[in-house]
């Protein structure tokens, strides 16, 4: 159990810059996820702090030492792999019981730890089998098993989910936060799942080509995106996007317009958008912030749409919809009653826009 | 649309279109089997069978070059137990065959783990590695026998130069170095078929895995020892059998290098049994010393194979 800091850490592989001025610090017993799109330097900072990959530059600290030249044995971490990495021809019980043997412990602290591990896992009954008698779900557990018999420093997962089906996915997810509340070790967690981020993430690292956009608690990131990127890439389904034309009226009222949209912004949005005012901006949605219409809503929030595709999933319905040029997805109530080439009104809820700054793509 | 589908195939199968008889023959697939086996029957028989059974018919006659010869039954057998000569094969035999396959198996092995990892110009030297054992085994060993002449001899030459001999080595006229330097080249030949054999092994296993070991605090001749080498094994010990067999029969390049001389001194199974049988027109005796070679082979083969299905279930 270890704080984490990593400091001006970058990567260069054969003239690419996988990696830029990555800062960090994680606290000791907190579960950090780093979450982005494939190629965005997330596995690669991982594996830096594991020591498998070199650094070019920077510092990677773990409790209070330096490990930058240390080899991955002697940092004291463990770590999950994508795709297991279990030693095929060692059985179940020697693959979590070769760390252990490594560092020359006594036969009966392995036999003690190796069982307790099993016995978390509940893969007692699987001990003597070889990993390719296991299904997917039993691999990773003794992936996970292999890890937390060695009662290390720090827990490093690797996508540890990825290759498992969609409902043994959640059902590790919710093993993998049990385990850690139980064992309280220190884990920096990587995935390109944002519900895999937002769930078990005290805190939240979202990366795009090799540099931090933001760093905070998964509510934080889904509620205060700092930038279009982390707006569209946390919340699911992702949100939508239009570009607006910030304008003023008579009244001094502030109005977001393109062809197909004319809403009015409440006042503490103005106050934020008054620079803009003349500009292009990008207006930010989420589905679940857009309603059908009722009679009640004033005219200001609404805007018209087409649906295009109806998905009902049971608990929600997602339309999609053309609202002037642009498509935008919205959850409504499963109640709701729209085919494909209806006309509706949405309405939004104006305290729930996002805006972007044009050139940059940050929040205003 | 499902219904009518399902008619037209029932009909087919009732007979409704006319085949030949043949054609019904070849469904049944214990008649397709054997027609598509019998190529494979023929070439093996005519190639490996019958020289085999004619090599054995040879052997338990007194057959010579022009004389068909009369049945004598194990007397050749019994002839090459008394024969120095023949003592002094199975020796130089089983060294030979010994000593190169463990250095071409370290080398191998050394030069595989060697190209296994990530450098500049990996293919280009990949393909390099390959030279000596594209190069017809003929060729390549007159220019080995040109570098181990008395005279002309660049490693002596070599030597000299750097003053670390002050005389010529006779490699190949020096009885007690004539069999080294004919290792050495088996070894320079062998190599390559290891390197990339195992190279082709190391590839299927997993990188990941090295990574897992490293952090489980494998030192690296630990990873080698406990992952690699382990799930090598099935690999390696197929070259091993492949080489083996080859090396324990191996002809051409001693005969260009030595004919087996000085004195026997490099005498083989297979230039032995070339030079009675071909040589010197002792066909039956020839024929002997072949086969004798069989049933040391056979043990080996019988053994690695049952080790190979062991690994493989592991």
């Amino acid at each position: 159990m270890a704080p984490v800091v990593i400091r001006n850490l970058n990567k260069t592989f054969d003239g690419v810059h996988a990696v830029k001025d990555v800062n960090l610090e994680i606290n000791d017993k907190e579960f950090v996820v780093l979450v982005g799109p494939s190629g965005c330097g997330k596995t690669t900072t991982l594996r830096m702090v594991a020591g498998l990959e070199s650094i070019t530059s920077g510092e990677i600290l773990i409790g209070d030492k330096i490990v930058n030249e240390l080899p991955p044995m002697d940092r004291d971490i463990a770590m999950v792999f994508q795709n297991y990495a279990l030693y095929p021809h060692m059985n179940v019980y020697d693959n979590m019981a070769f760390g252990l043997k490594m560092r020359r412990f006594g036969r009966a602290e392995i036999d003690a730890r190796v069982k307790a591990a099993a016995e978390i896992l509940g893969i007692q009954a699987q001990l003597q089998r070889k990993p390719r008698q296991l299904s997917g779900g039993q691999r990773q557990r003794v992936a996970l098993g292999r890890a937390i018999v060695r009662h290390p420093k720090l827990f490093l997962f690797d996508e540890p989910l990825s290759n498992l089906d969609a409902k043994l996915r959640v059902q590790m997810r919710v093993e993998i936060k049990k385990i850690h509340a139980r064992l309280g070790t220190t884990a920096i967690y990587v995935t390109h799942d944002q519900v895999e981020a937002m769930t078990l993430g005290d805190r939240v690292v979202v990366m795009r080509d090799g540099v931090v956009q933001q760093v905070g608690e998964p509510l934080e990131l889904y509620n205060a995106p700092a930038n279009r990127f982390v707006a569209g890439f946390i919340g699911s389904p992702a949100m939508n996007f239009a570009t607006v034309t910030i304008a003023a009226d008579a009244n001094g009222l502030l109005w977001a317009n393109n062809e197909g949209i004319h809403i009015k912004l409440p006042a503490e949005v103005a106050g934020r958008l008054r620079k803009h005012v003349g500009e292009h901006v990008t207006l930010g949605i989420r589905p679940e912030d857009l309603r059908v219409a009722s009679s009640r809503d004033p005219a200001d929030v609404a805007f018209d749409a087409m649906v295009e595709v109806v998905e009902k999933l049971g608990s929600e319905i997602l339309l999609d919809v053309k609202v002037g040029p642009s498509t935008m997805a919205a959850a409504v109530e499963p109640t709701v009653r729209a085919k494909v080439r209806d006309q509706l009104r949405l309405a939004v809820n104006p305290d729930r826009l996002y805006f972007f700054d044009g050139p940059s793509q940050a929040a205003i | 649309m499902a219904v009518s589908d399902v008619t037209t195939t029932s009909d087919t199968y009732t007979g409704s279109v006319r085949r030949w008889p043949v054609t019904r023959l070849l469904e049944d697939e214990r008649w397709l089997a054997l027609v598509l086996l019998v190529p494979t029957m023929v070439l093996l028989g005519l190639f490996i069978a019958y020289p085999f059974v004619k090599g054995v018919e040879l052997s338990v006659t007194d057959a010579k070059v022009g004389v068909p010869g009369n049945f004598v039954g194990m007397q050749n057998f019994v002839g090459l137990l008394n024969d120095s000569i023949f003592r002094v094969a199975v020796w130089n035999t089983i060294v030979y065959t010994a000593v190169t396959t463990v250095f071409k198996l370290a080398l191998g092995l050394w030069l595989a783990l060697l190209l296994n990892r990530n450098f500049k110009g990996k293919a280009l030297t990949r393909a390099f590695i390959l030279l000596p054992f594209i190069i017809p085994t003929v060729l390549s060993t007159f220019a080995w026998k040109w570098m181990f002449d008395p005279t002309f001899s660049v490693i002596n030459w070599t030597l000299f130069r750097l003053g670390i001999i002050s005389s010529r080595i006779n490699w190949l006229g020096d009885p007690s170095l004539a069999l080294i330097s004919v290792i050495i080249v088996n070894v320079w030949r062998g190599v390559p078929f290891y390197a990339i054999s195992l190279l082709a092994g190391l590839q299927t296993i997993n990188p990941e895995l090295q990574d897992a070991a490293a952090i489980d605090g494998a030192r690296p001749w630990q990873r080698f020892w406990y992952v690699t080498w382990p799930l090598l094994l099935p690999v390696t010990m197929v070259v091993v059998l492949f080489s083996v067999i080859q090396t324990f029969a191996d002809f051409q390049l001693v005969y260009v290098l030595t004919g087996g001389g000085p004195a026997n001194a490099t005498q083989l199974f297979a230039t032995y049994a070339y030079q009675i049988g071909v040589g010197t027109g002792l066909l039956s005796q020839g024929a002997a010393i072949s086969l004798a070679m069989f049933p040391v082979l056979l043990v080996v083969v019988i053994v690695q194979l049952l080790y190979i299905r062991r690994v493989e279930t592991l």
